[in-house]
């Protein structure tokens, strides 16, 4: 549906000094900065700013990396890995692709990435939700997890590779396939290798699934569960939920909570 | 199928001694021991015996005995009846066998061919009864240079130095996790670290927040299935540990046996109950020493730069190489754990096989690091199988900053090394989260044998500093004059870097 990167990231700002306040906004001018001076300023501001706008952003890893807050962050640019990594509570927007390891062990809050992300987007993720509006890389969603309330949530919106929710012990991963063309088929392979929690929906063909996980049908609660997710996927992108909602859906469930447990004695 | 598996152990129990009092049929998790009420008397089922000493410790007239099973094969010291019995136990299975505890092959325990040196007439010993000998121990990046300030006459330190962690005793607790031990244990590490003023890892499954208080005490760990892993419990530990490998299974994930996995354990690894907890044998975002500092600096910013971020590697053959990696990484400490260490489960095969001897292993990364000029920039914790104080002592002398005990601490408060841990029934309450029998495990009462044990270490390493005439751990680090080897080969002993005793 839309393969078109978002020129907003390119977006620059001139700014005569890093850290502008204004009103409760705080805007910040990463070019040139290292990560770490960058993350000391969001750690810095973040706990009274309400927003904080950070252009230039030119690969700097850890952004939001271990932050305990409500601070919205919008991202102009491209960060750089480990997004978002052991956060708990923030939103970030990125107007622009992500790299590797977008909320890696993530608790809470969201990110939602105007463009593409890289590897082991949600690495062992343990709450909060996660939006790419076009492909991720591999191993998304790798160890998942949840328990009672806490049931983090990751939707790709194009495709994503091989090792697909490997060892996922929870959560809801959800790939809707909108950057496929007609026909086309989800080239992930090992899809659910190893799962043995958790559920994922993908829309489109997937061929290829892990031999501890097994493909069905959707359900009527499934599609309870799936419609709000996917509602929230396109009021930020501006799909139609109608459009999405009426590709072909196949869920992805362990075949046993304990695929490994034959193997010894 | 007919199993043609053999009792290993045979349970004796002397009659003339029995009151039936039934203790042992109380206490054995295993269910051995029976009331046969027809003709009113105590039996067991051999078959099930793990030798765990349980009975025998508790029975109130000491009427228990527990013997090899006298019966064996037909002499062979080729096949052993460990292969025979391997070989049929697969047989019927078809399963990896799973073990607990650390390696029990006779490979070279080289410590116990190391001998330490004493002072005699040209440089006198210390007498700890009467003079301090200091024990603290800073671990943590040490800078290259220190750059001193003079202001108003007064001298002050202008280098910024790295988060430290300053333990009273060269002696931390190792890691068992949560979910392989029970709250008790745990509770029982922490309270005795606490009192020690020295650490406990509380390993992969994440910690409970009643131990939260403990925290600075309390050394966590991110294995690959970051079980447990949040902020709060990042911030909350005095340091964080890296578990790439762990020396009982080099290689290979961790696994924690469904059976162990109960509600408290689910809810705070995240997982569904009963589910073998899996950690993969890789991080997944780790694939080099690149990827490694990605993580190590992950951790750092999540905890302000605060904390010392430890990497734990098993020992391995180019472990030298891999430390000096991990040092530039940015590790603040690197732990080193040998073939000897332990597990609360792994196949067999790699407990037995795979890894190399901690003191080779240490020798090597300590003598890299230094030719590298880096050695300041980490301090080495080792594990694998310290036994006693001498082996501390000699683990110090060789190189190591500091030494991590599990399996000790785990003898000091029950465990008879019965390498059962899997099962998840430890009749000792230690490697069990029943709630059961995790009650046997008093916590208050562990917590004091865990201390006396470590107060007792501390006195006799006092009495060998003190007989080589040194007054400070610090100045033993990587003294290998201090040290001469007995039966060794020249190569081993230039690995170890040590003289031939008489040299
Ligand atoms: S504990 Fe000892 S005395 Fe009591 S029933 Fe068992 S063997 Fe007999
Ligand atoms: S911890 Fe328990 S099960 Fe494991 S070896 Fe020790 S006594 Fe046996």
């Amino acid at each position: 549906m839309n393969r078109e990167f978002s020129h907003e990231g390119r977006k620059t700002l001139d700014a005569p000094g890093p850290v502008m306040i204004n009103n409760g906004v705080v805007t910040i001018n990463a070019a040139n900065m290292h990560y770490r001076d960058l993350n000391l300023l969001l750690k810095t501001h973040s706990n009274l700013a309400k927003r904080i706008n950070i252009y230039n952003v030119y690969g700097q890893r850890y952004i939001g990396t271990g932050l305990r807050n409500n601070v919205e962050i919008h991202v102009y640019g491209t960060p750089g890995n480990d997004l978002a990594a052991f956060m708990d509570g923030p939103t970030i927007y990125v107007h622009g692709n992500a790299q590797d390891g977008v909320g890696n062990t993530m608790n809470s809050g969201k990110v939602v990435v105007y463009g593409c992300a890289g590897d082991v987007v949600g690495y062992a993720m343990r709450g909060g939700r996660i939006f790419i509006r076009d492909d991720a890389g591999y191993r998304v969603g790798i160890h998942m997890k949840e328990y009672g309330e806490q049931k983090p949530v990751i939707v790709i919106g194009g495709t994503a590779q091989d090792f697909l929710g490997e060892y996922m012990a929870g959560g809801i991963l959800v790939v809707l396939g909108l950057t496929l063309s007609h026909g086309e088929t989800h080239k992930a392979k090992f899809v659910g290798t190893g799962m043995h929690g958790g559920i994922i929906y993908i829309r489109g063909q997937v061929t290829h699934v892990g031999k501890e996980a097994k493909i069905t049908e959707l359900e009527e609660n499934d599609v309870a569960l799936l419609k709000p997710i996917i509602e929230e996927f396109c009021s930020y992108f501006n799909f139609n939920i109608d459009e999405v909602l009426a590709g072909e859906f196949k869920k992805i469930v362990p075949l046993s909570t304990r695929p490994y447990g034959k193997l010894y004695t | 199928m007919k199993s043609y598996i053999e009792p290993e152990f045979i349970v004796k129990r002397d009659y003339e001694k029995c009151v039936k009092c039934k203790v042992c049929i109380n206490e054995c998790t295993y269910g051995v021991h029976y009331y046969d009420d027809k003709n009113d008397i105590i039996r067991s089922r051999d078959e099930n015996c793990v030798n765990c000493h349980r009975c025998v410790v508790f029975c109130p007239t000491k009427a228990i005995t527990i013997e090899k099973n006298p019966t064996q094969y037909t002499e062979n010291s080729h096949w052993t009846r460990e292969v025979i019995t391997s070989i049929k136990r697969q047989a019927e299975t078809g399963g990896a066998i799973l073990t607990g505890m650390g390696c029990d092959k006779p490979y070279y325990t080289y410590w116990d061919k190391i001998l330490l040196n004493a002072s005699q007439v040209t440089n006198p010993s210390i007498d700890p009864l009467r003079e301090p000998i200091e024990l603290r121990t800073y671990l943590g990046a040490k800078p290259d240079k220190l750059e001193l300030e003079l202001e108003n006459g007064e001298v002050l330190l202008k280098t910024k130095l790295a988060p430290q962690l300053c333990a009273e005793v060269p002696i931390l607790f190792a890691a068992v996790s949560y979910g392989a031990v029970n709250f008790n244990v745990h509770l029982a590490l922490a309270r005795a670290a606490a009192e020690l003023g020295t650490f406990m890892n509380c390993g992969e499954g994440g910690l409970d927040k009643r131990l939260y208080r403990y925290g600075d005490h309390i050394i966590v760990q991110v294995a690959s299935g970051r079980f447990g892993v949040n902020p709060e419990y990042l911030n909350v530990g005095a340091a964080i540990e890296i578990k790439i490998g762990q020396g009982a299974k080099p290689g290979i994930g961790g696994h924690l046996p469904g059976e162990k996995v109960t509600q408290e354990i689910a809810q705070i690894r995240m997982i569904p109950v009963g589910t073998d907890a899996l950690s993969p044998a890789p991080h997944h975002d780790i694939y080099s020493i690149e990827d490694l500092r990605q993580l190590i600096y992950a951790l750092k910013e999540a905890t302000d730069y605060t904390k010392p971020v430890a990497v734990k590697i098993a020992a391995v053959h180019n472990s030298a190489a891999i430390a000096s990696g991990i040092a530039r990484a940015g590790a603040d400490i690197i732990v080193l754990d040998g073939v000897r260490g332990a597990t609360g489960a792994a196949p067999k095969v790699i407990r037995d096989n795979v890894g190399i001897p901690i003191e080779l292993a240490l020798a090597s990364v300590d003598q890299r690091l230094r030719d590298e000029g880096i050695r300041n920039r980490v301090s080495i914790i080792v594990s694998g199988g310290i036994r006693s104080s001498a082996d501390v002592v000699k683990a110090i002398a060789l190189g190591a900053d500091a030494v991590y005990i599990g399996t000790a601490a785990l003898v000091a408060i029950g465990c008879t090394l019965c390498q059962k841990c899997y099962t998840g029934k430890c009749p000792w309450g230690i490697t069990t989260t029943d709630p059961q029998i995790s009650k046997r495990l008093d916590p208050d009462v562990a917590a004091k044998r865990l201390i006396n044990l470590v107060r007792a270490w501390s006195i006799e390493i006092k009495e060998m500093l003190g007989a080589m005439g040194i007054n400070a751990i610090e100045s033993l680090r990587g003294n290998r004059e201090q040290l001469r080897g007995v039966g060794l080969t020249d190569t081993e002993l230039k690995i170890l870097g040590i003289k031939m005793a008489g040299e």
